[in-house]
């Protein structure tokens, strides 16, 4: 039997492979070694990958959802109010000359990406009441205190108001400081006025005003459906002029407010532009950075104590399998194992078991992410360049968690070992 | 000065040269301990084997007595290239390996040196056969030749028909075997056997030693640390150690 006769006719394996005495060790081999030992106690591994898994899994759902709201937050975002900038006098000083000129509203429609614009302001009227009667109840008991708001027609269009009834006010009224008034849908109740198309007259103070219309609906600056609106020159010539009062509303195409925000001033004031306070809407990307900022921050601290505790957990069953398995490496070593073979085998095991932990926490993190997104009715989204990686981490971690055990497994004296 | 890789080299090639042609004078000793000694460093430090000098012909059964402590474990030991001598040439084929770095005396253990355990040493996590096959797991043999060879080391050993079963529920002469089969499968050039039977009750030991037996008459070199005189009884050659001096017994015919 030839197999079988060691040191007779059979030289040993080594005679084959003149000059290259060394131990080896494939790859293969190592991988069938490592998977084996980590077979041996099949729950111990899974308790062992667990902090991995909730730390991948925290990292990758956080990530994930947080991608997936933002994404939301900017599908959803409100388009309305990210197109209304607002300019107002930034230094208000009654002796300067009034913040915008007579024609900002056409110096601001000869801007590229704005649809409207016109100013807009609450009007001091000394606290007089709105009434429905000609004659005043010295008592007050007929009267409504009601906000007097003066604007322009193109202010009108800017705040994208609708009316329920009757019009708006148009060039003719404004120029001509008619005596008209837009009552709010709310301001309309408060006085008890259901209807407009018999013009009806609406008293601030003592002088009669014509109401043309009633609004039902505004796209910004709501507090004009509990007001009475009435044009911008007839304010001023009935209470005189504030214009440190005076805003400008501006409604621009999607996306241009921040363009616009920062041309506005030059185009109203070119020779003091820093007088004007110009309030954008926030920019889409930033909320969306900020919303993502403020989630990423708490859950990734999360995810970063898991993972901490991931890898203490894998560095200590690695370790109590190196000390459990004492007898195995000095038997290896007599084997022929080099040192490095049993310290990448250890190294090996911690890194699949992160490996394992890495796919599994990925897995869930996206079957949260999803799972979470389905009950809003949203759209998952999970950006592959993150969630792809992830497991690698668990990889890092097994590989970090490995090196101290998988060192002290290697410097193992066989002798010693064996003799336990 | 030769560097370690060139005597490594010319180890390595010395047995193809006995295996083809008989052109190359044999070595006459497969093992040749010249002088060695091994002092464990402490206070006082402790000399566990006072300089010997132990040569092995190619298929000699050797055993090795002495009580607990005499210095067998050293000897063994430095035998299986799992210690380094203080002092004197540890000749392996002809060639000296003291000298040789950790890697190149790991690789040589590996090839040249079998292992037989009292305590067997069979990884529980893997069945029999997978337990044989890592005896050839680190000296290069290919995956495929590994399984054919350990199928049939189980079966020179007769152990075949438990090659799927896990080493703990073999019996002890099943798991020895096991053992066995695990060493000879790598084809070494020496079989160190330390205390083989010394888990095993007399009829398992029996037929242990008869195993032994038949591999050294098959042409195996073999050493037994024991110190069990039935056992030693069966060697053809004894040496006896007592306080770290190793003393020649009489040659028999074994």
């Amino acid at each position: 039997m030839t197999p079988l006769r060691p040191d007779g006719g059979q030289p040993p394996e080594v005679a084959q492979r003149p000059g290259r005495l060394v131990s080896r060790l494939s790859v293969r081999d190592l991988l069938g070694e490592s998977l084996a030992a980590i077979g041996r106690r099949p729950a111990r591994s899974a308790l062992t990958i667990l902090g991995t898994v909730l730390g991948i899994g925290a990292f990758v759902a956080t990530l994930g959802l947080t991608t997936t709201a933002a994404a939301q937050i900017s599908s959803r975002f409100d388009a309305l109010k990210a197109t209304r900038v607002v300019v107002q006098d930034g230094r208000p000083d009654p002796d300067a000359d009034p913040p915008f000129p007579p024609d900002a509203e056409a110096r601001l429609a000869r801007l590229n990406g704005v649809r409207a614009a016109g100013v807009l302001w609450t009007v001091q009227t000394g606290g007089i009441g709105a009434r429905l009667t000609p004659i005043r109840d010295p008592a007050g008991a007929d009267e409504v205190a009601l906000n007097v708001v003066a604007a322009t027609p193109g202010a009108l269009r800017a705040v994208g108001a609708t009316v329920a009834q009757g019009r708006l006010f148009d060039q003719f009224h404004a120029s001509r400081g008619e005596h008209v008034v837009l009552l709010g849908s709310g301001a309309a109740r408060q006085l008890g006025l259901p209807r407009v198309d018999q013009r009806p007259a609406v008293y601030l103070g003592d002088r009669p005003f014509t109401v043309i219309g009633i609004l039902r609906d505004v796209q910004s600056n709501a507090e004009l459906l509990s007001s009475v609106v009435l044009p911008d020159l007839t304010a001023r010539r009935i209470w005189g002029e504030d214009d440190s009062q005076r805003t400008m509303v501006v409604h621009t195409k999607l996306g241009a407010a921040q363009l616009i925000g920062r041309q506005a001033p030059l185009a109203l004031r070119p020779q003091e532009p820093d007088r004007l306070l110009v309030l954008v809407p926030p920019d889409p990307r930033n909320l969306r950075g900020n919303v993502q900022a403020d989630v990423n921050t708490l859950f990734l601290l999360l995810a970063a104590v898991s993972l901490a505790i991931g890898a203490v957990g894998i560095a200590n069953t690695t370790l109590v399998s190196v000390l459990e398995r004492v007898g195995e490496i000095g038997l290896r070593r007599a084997l022929g194992a080099a040192r490095r073979h049993i310290a990448v085998q250890f190294l090996t095991e911690s890194a699949v078991l992160g490996t394992a932990g890495g796919v599994v926490g990925t897995s869930l993190g996206i079957i949260v992410t999803v799972a979470v997104a389905a009950t809003h009715r949203w759209t998952a989204v999970i950006e592959p360049g993150v969630t792809l990686p992830a497991p690698l981490i668990g990889t890092s971690i097994g590989l970090l968690a490995g090196i101290y055990p998988a060192v002290k497994a290697a410097t193992t004296e066989p002798v010693a070992a064996l003799h336990r | 000065m030769p560097s370690s890789s060139a005597r490594v080299q010319r180890m390595a090639s010395r047995p193809r040269d006995d295996g083809r042609a008989h052109t190359a004078p044999t070595p006459p000793h497969v093992v040749g301990l010249e002088g060695v000694c091994r002092t464990y460093p402490g206070s006082p430090p402790v000399e566990a084997l006072k300089p010997c000098t132990l040569r092995l012909a190619p298929g000699e059964h050797l055993a090795v007595m002495g009580p607990s402590g005499s210095g067998k474990s050293t000897l063994l030991n430095l035998l299986g290239l799992l210690d380094v001598p203080n002092g004197g040439r540890y000749l392996l084929d002809g060639s000296d390996t003291s000298r040789l770095p950790e890697r190149a005396r790991t690789a040589l253990r590996g090839r040249y040196i079998g292992f037989v355990f009292q305590l067997f040493h069979l990884l529980a996590y893997r069945s029999t056969v997978e337990n044989v096959e890592l005896g050839m797991l680190y000296g290069g043999v290919p995956r495929r030749q590994r399984r054919a060879r350990a199928v049939a080391a189980l079966e020179r050993v007769d152990l075949a028909h438990r090659m799927h079963a896990l080493p703990p529920t073999l019996s002890g002469g099943e798991r020895q075997r096991a053992a066995i089969a695990r060493a000879i499968a790598a084809r070494p050039r020496v079989l160190l056997c330390d205390e083989p039977t010394g888990n095993l009750d007399s009829e398992t030991s029996a037929s242990i030693l008869g195993l032994l037996g038949e591999l050294h008459r098959d042409g195996l070199t073999l050493v037994v640390v024991t110190h069990d005189p039935e056992v030693a009884a069966r060697a053809a050659r004894l040496v006896t150690i007592r306080d770290g001096v190793v003393e020649h017994g009489p040659a028999r015919s074994g």
